[in-house]
C-alpha cells in the first residue's frame, strides 16, 4: 500500500446523515407552525406523540444502550406530572420553571433509587423497577396535598385561552422532545455512548479497559429518569389531570417496550419510527379495543424473535443508513472504492 | 388493664399467624418462577397472569360440569403442563438462542398477550371459585387465634409442593439433569441430554405449579385479569426475599412477606402491600442475595 | 475398520477460519494424538466432532455415517463423548451426580459408577464433593470418568494436562490403558508432545488449522516434530 497516495480520516457523519440534518429543517419548521395550521384536538393528539416519542427515546438509552430492562419508567412519569403540578399550581412558580424543577427532583430520586435497583440484574431489575414503581404510587397517594387516590388537576394555564393554551404546551412539549433527543444522540455519541458499546460487548473487558461501569449506568439511569419526568410533564400539561392509577399505569411501560421493539431497539431512530407507527396503529386500530394490544404484543414477540433490529432495522438495511450517525468510520481516499464495507473497516456499533 | 395487654399481644400473634398461612400461598406461587429462573435463567414475567388463567380455567371447568373445584386441579394442572411446555419449546427456547434482552420481552409480550385475551373472554369484573362452606371454616387454637381451614389446606400444599420440587431437583435423573443444564447448558449436551427437553419439561412443572397455585388463588379470593400483575409482585419478592436459587429460600420468602403484608393490615388496612414493598427494598439494600443465597454462583 | 473419518473440514471460530481443508483418520481401536501449539485449531476440531462447533465445508463421517448436522446430545448416543478443554465439572453437583448425568444415554458397556471410582481412585475418594470444591486433577479425572459413563466407542479428550502438575498428568495418563484395553477408541488432544508420544499409536500435528505432520511415534524424530510443531520451514 502506498501511503504517500493516501489519505486516512476518521469521519463521524455518513452520506444519509447528511441529508438527515438537511431534511430535519423543515420538518421541525412545519411541525412548529402546526398550531396555526391544524386544530386544537390534533395539536393535543401530537403532544401524546411527542411525549411517546420522549419516552420511548429514554426507554430505549436505557435498555439498547445501558442494557437495562425497566418496567418501572413509570414512577418518573408521575414524579414529573404531580411535581409539574404540584409546582406550579400549589407553589404557585412559573409553570416553565416548574418543569426543570421537576425533571431535576425526578433525577435526584432516582439516584437512591438505583442504588437499590442495580442489585438486581436482568429480568429480576425489571420486576424490581417495578415494585419501587409501585411504592412511589404508594407514597404518594398517603398525601392529601397531592391529591391522595384522586389526584389533582392543572390549573396554572387555566388563565389562557384553550386555543392558547393548547398551542403554548404544543410548543413546549415540541421543544421538550426535540431537547430530549438531542440529549441522548450526544450521549450515545460522545465517550460515555462508546463505552457502552464496549460495556455490551464484554463488560469484564471494558472495566479492564478503564470504563466505569457502574458509573455509566447510573448516569444513564438518572438521565432516563429526568427524560421520562419530562414526559410526565408533558402528560400531565396536555390531559390537564394526574391520577395515580393512570399516571403510574405499568401500561406506559408496556407501550414503551412494545414502540421500541416494534422501531428498532438500540438506535436513536427506532424508538422515533415506532412511535409513529404505534400512534398510527392505535387511530387505525381504535375501534378493535382490547384486541389493538394484543396485535401489539403479539407483534411485539413475532419482532424480537424474527426481526430483532426492527422496523428501523429493516428500512436502514440493518444499521447501514443512520441519520443519527454515533459511529466512527475511516476514510482512506483512494482505495475506498475498491473495498468494500468491512474491509474498509466501517465500525456498526 | 393486663387483659388489655394480653389481648393487644395475641392481635399480632394472630396477624403473624394468618400472615404464615398467607406466606404458603405466596410460595406456592412464587415456586415456578424460582424453579424457571434457577434451570434457565429466565425471568418469566408471565408468570403473574399465568396463575390467573389458570384461576380463570378452573372456573369455567367447575361452572360448566358442575363438580368441585378440587377435581378442577386434575384436570387444569395437566393442561397447564402441556402449556408450559409447549411455550418453552416454541417461545422462550428460541428467544434464548436469540440472547440478550429477547427471552425478557418475549415472556412481557406473552404477558400483556395474555392479559388482554382474558380481559377480552372475561372482561374486568372480578370473579371468585365457590368453596361453600370451606370459605369460611375454622378452627379455635386459643379464643383470639382462629385458623381457617382453606388457608390451611393451601399453606400445607405450599410447603408440599416446594418439598416435592426439592426432592425431585435433588434426586431424579431428570432433576440432575435440570441442575447440571443451570450450570452449564453447553456441556450437559456432551452428556447426550437434549437442552430444549429438559428445558421445557422444567417449564411445564413450573406452569403446572403455578396452576395448582392459580386455582387455590381463584378459592381463595375475587380475581380478575389485571390480577396477574400483583401476582408476579408477590411472587417476585417471595423469590428475592428468600434467596435466589433456593427454593427452600422461596419457601422462606414467602413467609416473610405473608407476615409483613399482613401485620402492616394490622397497623392500618391500607398498609398491607405496602408494608410486603418495604420488607422486600429492606431485604434488597441489607441483604441482595437474600435469606438463604444459594449456595454455588453460576 | 475406520472408526471416524474427516475429509476436507472447513471450521469457522467466528469469522475466523480456524480449520482449513482437514482430513483426519482414525481406526477402531487407535489412539490418535493430535499436538499442535496454541491456536492450532485442535479444541476447534475436538468441538467439530462432538457437534459444538459447525462445519462449513466437508465431511464427518463416523462409522460411515455422515454426522455434520447431527447434534451434539445425539452424537453422544451415537457413542462419542467429549472431555472438554477446561473440564467443565458441573460447580453445583456432586462428583458422584456429575458421573451420573454421564451415564444419561444408558449406553451398554463396562464403565459404571464402580468401574470409574475403581479406575480413578482420586474421584473414588471425593465422589461426595461438589464439583466447585475439586483441584484441577481431581476435576480432570471426574471429568474423563464421567465422559466414559457413556460407555463411548470414541472418546475424545481434549487438553488433559492444561493447567495440571506433571505427577498429576502421570496419574491421569495412568488410567488410559484401561479405557484403551477395553476396545475404546481414543482421540486425544495434547499440548504436552512426550506425553503424546508415549501413549499414541499414530500422532498428527496441526498448525494454522492445517495438517503439517502425521505418522507413528516411532518413524517421528524430535526434529521432525519440532519443525511441524512450530512451522519452521
Amino acid at each position: 500500500m502506498n501511503f504517500q497516495s493516501t489519505q486516512i480520516r476518521v469521519r463521524r457523519a455518513t452520506t444519509a446523515s447528511k441529508i438527515g440534518v438537511v431534511a430535519l429543517v423543515p420538518i421541525l419548521i412545519f411541525l412548529a407552525v402546526i398550531p396555526y395550521v391544524l386544530g386544537r384536538g390534533t395539536q393535543q393528539t401530537l403532544v401524546a406523540l411527542f411525549s411517546f416519542i420522549v419516552l420511548a427515546t429514554m426507554w430505549n438509552l436505557l435498555a439498547g444502550y445501558g442494557g437495562m430492562v425497566s418496567i418501572g419508567q413509570q414512577a418518573y412519569i408521575g414524579i414529573g406530572a404531580y411535581g409539574l403540578v404540584y409546582i406550579a399550581d400549589t407553589l404557585g412558580l412559573d409553570p416553565l420553571l416548574a418543569v426543570p424543577i421537576a425533571v431535576v427532583i425526578a433525577g435526584l430520586i432516582s439516584i437512591p433509587i438505583s442504588l437499590l435497583a442495580f442489585r438486581l440484574i436482568g429480568g429480576y431489575f425489571a420486576i424490581g423497577t417495578w415494585v419501587i414503581a409501585e411504592v412511589v404510587k404508594l407514597l404518594v397517594v398517603q398525601f392529601p396535598a397531592l391529591g391522595g387516590g384522586s389526584g389533582i388537576s392543572f390549573s396554572a394555564l387555566s388563565d389562557f385561552s384553550p386555543g392558547r393554551r393548547i398551542a403554548y404546551v404544543y410548543w413546549f412539549a415540541l421543544i421538550g422532545m426535540v431537547v430530549a433527543v438531542a440529549v441522548t444522540y450526544l450521549i450515545m455519541r460522545s465517550r460515555l455512548g462508546l463505552g457502552f458499546t464496549a460495556i455490551r460487548d464484554d463488560e469484564v473487558a471494558a472495566s479492564s479497559l478503564g470504563v466505569r461501569v457502574v458509573r455509566s449506568k447510573r448516569i444513564v439511569f438518572v438521565v432516563a429518569a429526568m427524560g421520562t419526568a419530562l414526559a410526565g410533564t408533558m402528560i400531565a400539561a396536555n390531559t390537564l389531570r394526574v391520577q395515580p392509577d393512570s399516571i403510574f399505569s405499568v401500561q406506559y411501560s408496556a407501550f414503551m417496550i412494545f414502540i421500541v421493539i416494534i422501531g428498532g431497539i438500540g438506535t436513536i431512530e427506532g424508538p422515533i419510527v415506532g412511535a409513529i407507527i404505534f400512534f398510527a396503529l392505535q387511530q387505525w386500530l381504535s375501534d378493535l379495543g382490547v384486541w389493538y394490544l394484543i396485535i401489539l404484543g403479539v407483534t411485539a414477540i413475532l419482532i424480537t424473535l424474527f426481526l430483532p433490529r426492527g422496523v428501523w432495522g429493516l428500512i436502514s438495511a440493518n444499521g447501514r443508513i443512520r441519520l443519527f450517525p454515533v459511529g466512527y468510520s475511516l476514510s482512506v481516499t483512494d482505495l475506498a472504492k475498491s473495498l468494500s464495507n468491512k474491509e474498509r473497516g466501517i465500525n456498526e456499533p | 388493664m393486663l387483659i388489655l395487654g394480653w389481648l393487644d399481644y395475641m392481635t399480632w400473634i394472630n396477624a403473624i399467624v394468618q400472615g404464615l398461612l398467607l406466606g404458603g400461598l405466596y410460595a406456592l406461587l412464587a415456586a415456578g418462577l424460582s424453579l424457571v429462573f434457577g434451570v434457565m435463567r429466565i425471568v418469566n414475567l408471565a408468570h403473574g397472569v399465568l396463575a390467573v388463567v389458570a384461576a380463570y380455567m378452573g372456573l369455567v371447568f367447575v361452572q360448566t360440569f358442575d363438580v368441585s373445584p378440587f377435581l378442577a386441579i386434575v384436570v387444569v394442572v395437566p393442561i397447564m403442563g402441556l402449556l408450559g411446555f409447549a411455550v418453552q419449546w416454541g417461545l422462550f427456547t428460541p428467544s434464548l438462542r436469540r440472547g440478550g434482552l429477547s427471552p425478557l420481552l418475549v415472556a412481557f409480550g406473552l404477558a400483556v398477550v395474555l392479559t388482554q385475551v382474558l380481559q377480552e373472554i372475561f372482561t374486568a369484573d372480578t370473579r371468585s371459585i365457590q368453596i361453600g362452606s370451606l370459605a369460611s371454616s375454622s378452627f379455635e387454637v386459643t379464643p383470639d387465634i382462629f385458623v381457617g381451614i382453606f388457608p390451611l389446606i393451601t399453606f400445607v400444599v405450599g410447603v408440599c409442593v416446594i418439598i416435592a420440587l426439592q426432592t425431585f431437583l435433588s434426586v431424579t435423573p431428570l432433576g440432575r439433569a435440570m441442575r447440571a443444564a443451570s450450570d452449564d447448558p453447553e456441556t450437559v449436551t456432551l452428556m447426550g441430554i437434549d437442552n430444549r427437553l429438559v428445558y421445557a419439561l422444567a417449564t411445564a412443572i413450573a406452569f403446572g405449579t403455578v396452576g395448582l397455585a392459580g386455582i387455590f388463588l381463584g378459592m381463595r379470593t375475587q380475581f380478575s385479569p389485571t390480577f396477574g400483575d400483583a401476582i408476579l409482585i408477590f411472587a417476585f419478592e417471595a423469590v428475592i426475599i428468600g434467596g435466589l436459587g433456593s427454593l427452600w429460600g422461596t419457601l422462606l420468602g414467602g413467609l416473610v412477606l405473608g407476615v409483613a403484608q399482613t401485620v402492616g393490615s394490622q397497623i392500618n388496612p391500607s398498609y398491607g402491600v405496602l408494608a410486603g414493598h418495604l420488607v422486600f427494598l429492606f431485604v434488597l439494600a441489607v441483604k441482595p442475595s437474600g435469606l438463604i443465597p444459594k449456595a454455588v454462583d453460576r | 475398520m475406520r472408526l471416524l473419518e474427516i475429509d476436507n473440514l472447513d471450521v469457522f471460530y467466528g469469522d475466523f477460519q480456524a480449520i482449513y481443508s482437514l482430513d483426519l483418520h482414525i481406526a477402531e481401536g487407535e489412539t490418535l494424538a493430535v499436538i499442535g501449539s496454541n491456536g492450532a485449531g485442535k479444541t476447534t476440531l475436538m468441538k467439530a466432532i462432538a457437534g459444538l462447533a459447525p462445519s462449513s465445508g466437508g465431511q464427518i463421517r463416523y462409522r460411515e455415517l455422515n454426522i455434520e448436522t447431527v447434534k451434539p446430545f445425539k452424537r453422544v448416543e451415537m457413542g462419542i463423548a467429549l472431555t472438554p478443554e477446561g473440564r467443565k465439572i458441573f460447580r453445583s453437583l456432586t462428583v458422584e451426580e456429575n458421573l451420573k448425568v454421564g451415564a444419561h444415554t444408558k449406553r451398554k458397556g463396562p464403565w459404571n459408577l464402580s468401574s470409574v471410582y475403581a479406575a480413578f481412585p482420586l474421584v473414588s475418594e471425593r465422589r461426595d464433593r461438589l464439583g466447585i470444591n475439586l483441584s484441577g486433577g481431581e476435576q480432570q479425572a471426574a471429568a474423563i470418568g464421567r465422559a466414559l459413563m457413556s460407555n463411548p466407542d470414541l472418546l475424545l479428550l481434549d487438553e488433559v494436562s492444561l493447567g495440571l502438575a506433571p505427577v498429576v498428568v502421570e496419574q491421569i495418563y495412568a488410567a488410559l490403558p484401561q479405557i484403551t484395553g477395553n476396545g475404546t477408541t481414543v482421540l486425544l488432544v495434547e499440548q504436552d508432545v512426550n506425553q503424546a508420544l508415549k501413549v499414541a499409536d499414530r500422532v498428527q500435528c496441526l498448525l494454522e488449522g492445517r495438517t503439517a505432520l502425521e505418522g507413528r511415534p516411532q518413524d517421528l524424530n524430535r526434529e521432525l516434530i519440532a519443525s511441524a510443531y512450530f512451522g519452521l520451514a
